[in-house]
């Protein structure tokens, strides 16, 4: 068996991946982790690599038509140095791990290992972020809570490759991110809350809310954001026990080695009240 | 898989697997022994170095990931002019006392303040986020890089 490919070009990238089964890689930062067999022991990926990283074509951020493509390979340090990312997203990133980790993780990555506790999810949920996937045949592009099927798991066919995020260049007038870990840095995601909202004559014209690592894949509801649309802000206030009410069922955290499903529920409501009370003093 | 990279300023092309770690490349291979493995995924920073000038836990480097690519390790850096500055700092500051995660901290201070020469306290916690001490309670490191960044005018 062949040990790994590393090709020069995105299409020799995705011509091998046509032909071989092969493990694409690119930061490696969770997989090298979850592969690890101990001390001085090589990983073992059970299939041969295919190294991306490196590749010039997914490295790329740039503002085409109102849109920030970012290419898949874009490490999480690149995000935080450039100016075209929204700095709400960036709150997100420079809780992500510590910089020598951030020197090696993509933003790809982050999104094809779909862990429930993913830090990148939130706000590219909360933008209908969308993927463009690429095969030696042709492309497709998919919303990142289509492409995110289930904890791990992803619509990735195997011969494509993730390549561009796509999200709007756009700044909401209230945003509030807040992540939950057992300190400040280095630390793996309790529970995460984005809350973004847009207020136009004192009502609500945009509201996107969206929670991490708290259910199989990040919770937004389209619905009950559409249900707060064109409410005043000042009587958001009057609503929170209700929109809590709602968003109750839909946040179902588990117990696991970093926090108890109990406490994630809590806190992720009251981040949510947080959120609501901020958009109520809004003018 | 064949690997050209180059290590310590010199041009290297080995031959091995390229899931192998870079951190076992390092102490194995060659011998570079202040490349600790402290926790084996990316949490404790004692395996730092630096690539391409950035540092990175070198752990979580598989080798096909250094192709091209520029490896230091405290070995090559204890030649320079900043590492003596960071060396005289740490030593009066008390920086180091078992020493296990010292190479480490070294390479993340070396990276810190290429980065930023003249970093706030809360920008120094951030930049060493990655890199744990069980002895020293940290201020001590602090202190050692607020003096290097005050005292190293121009080095970095």
């Amino acid at each position: 068996m062949v040990d790994g490919f590393r090709p020069a070009t995105l299409q020799e990238a995705l011509d091998i991946r046509s032909k071989h089964d092969c493990l694409p890689i690119a930061g490696s930062t969770d997989l090298m982790v979850q592969k690890a067999r101990g001390f001085a022991l090589k990983p073992d990926f059970g299939k041969p690599l295919l190294f991306i990283g490196h590749l010039p074509e997914l490295h790329k951020i740039s503002i085409e038509k109102d849109q920030i493509h970012i290419g898949a390979g874009v490490l999480l340090t690149d995000l935080l140095n450039s100016d075209i990312i929204p700095a709400i997203f960036k709150e997100a990133v420079c809780l992500m791990a510590s910089p020598p980790s951030r020197n090696l993780a993509s933003i790809g990555g982050n999104i094809c290992n779909a862990s429930p506790a993913g830090d990148t999810l939130p706000y590219l949920y909360a933008v209908d972020a969308q993927l463009v996937l690429k095969s030696a045949r042709g492309e497709r592009t998919v919303s990142v809570d289509r492409f995110i099927t289930g904890p791990k798991q992803t619509d990735l066919a195997k011969n494509e490759l993730l390549t561009d995020i796509i999200i709007p260049n756009k700044q909401f007038d209230v945003n509030y991110y807040r992540k939950v870990g057992q300190r400040k840095g280095m630390s793996l995601t309790k529970a995460a809350f984005q809350g973004m909202a847009d207020i136009d004559n004192g009502m609500v014209a945009d509201i996107r809310i969206t929670f991490g690592s708290v259910a199989p894949t990040i919770v937004r509801s389209r619905d009950i954001e559409k249900s707060l649309i064109g409410i005043f802000a000042a009587d958001i206030e009057d609503k929170v026990s209700e929109i809590l009410e709602r968003y109750t069922p839909l946040v179902r955290p588990i117990d696991d080695a970093r926090s108890s499903a109990v406490y994630r529920k809590k806190v992720s409501l009251r981040l949510l009240e947080d959120f609501l009370r901020k958009i109520s003093k809004e003018k | 898989m064949k690997i050209d990279f180059i290590l310590n300023n010199q041009s290297q092309t080995i031959d091995v697997h390229p899931a192998r770690r870079l951190l076992d490349l390092l102490r194995e291979d060659f011998g570079l022994t202040s490349v600790k493995e402290g926790c084996g995924e990316g949490e404790c920073g004692a395996c730092v170095v630096l690539m391409d000038g950035k540092a990175v836990n070198s752990c979580l480097v598989p080798a096909g990931n250094i192709i091209g690519k520029s490896i230091v390790t405290l070995e090559s850096f204890k030649k320079t002019e900043r590492y003596k500055m960071i060396e005289s700092c740490f030593l009066e500051a008390g920086s180091v006392q078992c020493g296990f995660c010292t190479p480490g901290i070294v390479i993340a201070t070396e990276s810190l303040l290429t980065e930023n020469p003249n970093p706030t306290d809360e920008e120094i916690k951030e930049g060493l986020s990655g890199n744990l001490c069980r002895c020293t309670g940290y201020n001590m490191i602090f202190k050692g890089i607020h003096l290097a960044a005050e005292r190293g005018n121009g080095l970095w």
